[in-house]
């Protein structure tokens, strides 16, 4: 940032006090431009007051955010001091079937280890299908693709982020599901069926698996769009220097641009996993909303963002309310420290680059 | 001998070049093939399920023929002018004061980081935390409070819209040459009578379509609304009573069993996506028209 910063000629207030006493003292003299600037000095507190208001607007973000953070831990107080830390650990066995339960309102039994659970594996099984075809699309965007369909495709994995939650939900369980349920969820038995990961006891087709495709389907477009933004951060000169040692393309993109913009590749990860983390609609009507951990990744699960959906307008007990409020909260605390480690690591490598000229 | 190596070398080296450019070649048309086929079923699946009652009508009970979704559009109308009141001064305020007021200093900074981070906080947690604020019934002092009601709704998503609008707005004003700034200065105008008649108004194709990006992605938020607006079958304008809006409404349909209100999600959904393709596609023109990068 080179440019030079205006400073507005803010008459001092003590200047201001003398001029006009000095107006006062000889009124008969009063040239046209002095009486103007004398008015003028008016402008010198609607300046101030103008700062201020804008100051105010700038300031309610952090009072947003301090009064989401209050308004939550208020509200999960009562399952705070009834549960305590094991709220995110304990389960207990149901006298009668002898199965592990996590999640039983009626009787008040509360845990959120299934919901964890569930939020992470979707998660992380989605950064899998992600990242690689978001890195991928990026490279082709920056370094392959032909300048006419540069911008197009740009727009078009644009418009992907634009789509709301609710329509790849309905889109998911309308179209998606029945498609792995039939073509995809087979293979992957027959495949890895071995591993345990994969077992073939839930014909519905709604589990880990279909919430990990349309979450990552989700979370391409800002990982790709982020990722083109630091790989065009790399100066030109890298990439020449790497070809004139007689590389090929796909070297010159290995050690001259991936290379130099790993930690911001890294922070758009960060981030994608931060809109997984907390996407709701989408997951909660494909993901089974069953709050049991099984080791099949083709299971019904639950995420922390869907049971609230699910739950929290019909909670009954105050206890109920509070355990989802907590669930809530840290959902908060979790996506405000991914959010910033991202944000630091993309702001670390973009920071000091010009922006390329389109 | 050493010659050879290096030839099956090189060829090695151009075979993967050519292996690697395929395979960001097959990236691209994997991404690109879900778009087309949300796009492609939302035409087929909604256009047919599109007619004149559904602008008309409000839902009909299950079992019913017909019926539409009038309530949830003009709900989802009235949910998004509240939000917009709450949003979009207050981000322009926070714009402003990043860009002329705050520039480089460390205040600026961190309100710049804390909207980018408040951006990419979960929807669901925003409703959580207006359900705490408004609906919850210990804090009734205000009499329009304490129920769930087409206010605390409005509230939820206007608070979401205060990051982005105030990110973009400060984008937009960087982008105004200084020299206006100057000229406007110069001829003794005001500071912020500078800032409101020049700067802003210089930038404001840009700031309007930074506030329709933020009303864009609102308008397709389900979860916060779910237990603050709560949806309604019935009309209702008030901003007292819980009110239809519809994101929420294809929700409700699309997880129920009957086909017939399958059919109305379909044609929600098309109709939803219609508004937000259509405010996107508005912003990439007028950012595109270059009317703004005059200087930097």
């Amino acid at each position: 940032m080179s440019e030079t910063r205006i400073v507005p000629p803010q008459p001092k207030a003590g200047s201001l006090s003398s001029e006009n006493e000095r107006v006062v003292a000889s009124p008969a003299n009063v040239s046209a431009v002095r009486r103007y600037l004398s008015e003028r000095g008016n402008s010198a507190a609607a300046d101030r007051w103008f700062h201020y208001l804008m100051l105010l607007c700038a300031l309610s973000i952090f009072g947003i955010v301090a009064l989401i953070a209050t308004e939550l831990v208020i509200g999960s107080e009562l399952s705070w001091h009834r549960l305590g830390f094991h709220f995110f650990f304990s389960s207990y066995l149901d006298p009668y079937t002898s199965m592990r339960l996590f999640w039983d309102p009626v009787n008040e039994h509360f845990s959120a280890l299934p919901f964890v659970y569930g939020t992470l594996v979707s998660s992380f099984l989605a950064l899998l299908i992600a990242v690689p075809l978001a890195v991928g699309v990026a490279v082709f965007l920056t370094e392959m693709c032909p300048g006419a369909l540069r911008a197009p495709l740009a727009f078009m994995t644009e418009l992907l982020a634009a789509i709301p939650s609710i329509i790849y939900g309905l889109w998911a369980v309308f179209v998606l599901v029945p498609l792995l349920r039939d073509y995809v969820n087979p293979l992957l038995i027959r495949a890895f069926g071995w591993t345990g990961l994969f077992e073939s006891d839930n014909p519905t087709g709604l589990g880990f698996v279909a919430a990990a495709v349309i979450l990552a389907i989700m979370i391409l477009p800002i990982i790709s769009s982020l990722t083109r933004e630091v790989m065009m951060a790399v100066p030109h000169s890298q990439r020449e220097a790497v070809l004139a040692l007689g590389a090929t393309r796909w070297e010159m993109i290995r050690m001259g641009v991936l290379r130099n913009a790993r930690i911001g590749i890294v922070g758009a990860i960060i981030l994608g996993l931060g809109r997984a983390l907390g996407e709701t609609m989408a997951v909660t009507m494909v993901i089974g909303n069953t709050p049991e951990i099984h080791r099949s990744l083709l299971s019904n699960g639950a995420s922390m963002a869907a049971v609230i959906a699910n739950e929290y307008a019909e909670a009954t007990t105050d206890l109920h309310r509070s355990a989802l409020t907590e669930i809530g909260l840290a959902l908060f605390v979790v996506t405000i420290l991914v959010n910033a480690l991202a944000r630091l690591l993309v702001w670390a490598v973009t920071r000091g680059a010009p922006q390329r000229a389109h | 001998m050493v010659k050879q190596k290096t030839s099956a070398q090189t060829r090695i080296r151009a075979v993967t070049d050519h292996a690697v450019t395929g395979l960001a070649i097959a990236a691209t048309v994997l991404v690109i093939a879900p778009l087309v086929a949300i796009f492609v079923y939302l035409i087929l699946r909604g256009a047919s399920s599109l007619n004149l009652d559904f602008f008309t009508k409000i839902p009909k009970p299950v079992g019913e023929k017909g019926g539409g979704m009038a309530n949830a559009i003009v709900g989802s109308g009235i949910l998004l002018a509240v939000a917009s009141a709450i949003g979009v001064p207050i981000g322009i305020g926070g714009g402003i004061f990043l860009a002329e007021f705050g520039r480089g200093t460390r205040l600026a900074n961190s309100i710049r980081f804390t909207a980018d981070v408040l951006n990419g906080v979960p929807s669901i947690v925003m409703g959580v935390a207006a359900y705490a604020l408004i609906v919850s019934p210990h804090i009734s002092f205000l009499p329009m409070l304490g129920h769930f009601s087409a206010l605390s709704g409005g509230v939820a998503l206007g608070i979401m819209m205060i990051p982005t609008v105030c990110r973009t707005t400060e984008e937009m004003l960087l982008m105004v040459p200084h020299a206006i700034r100057e000229a406007a200065l110069g001829l003794g105008v005001p500071n912020w009578r500078s800032v409101l008649s020049i700067t802003v108004k210089t930038a404001s194709p840009g700031i309007i379509t930074g506030c329709m990006l933020a009303f864009a992605r609102v308008a397709g938020e389900t979860a916060p609304l779910i237990f603050t607006a709560l949806g309604n079958s019935f009309w209702s304008t008030s901003l007292n009573e819980p009110i239809a809006a519809l994101p929420l409404q294809i929700y409700v349909y699309a997880i129920s069993p009957y086909d017939e209100w399958h059919r109305l999600a379909w044609a929600g959904a098309l109709v939803l996506i219609v508004l937000i393709v259509l405010a996107v596609s508005l912003v990439r023109y007028v950012t595109s028209r270059g009317v703004l990068k005059g200087a930097s």
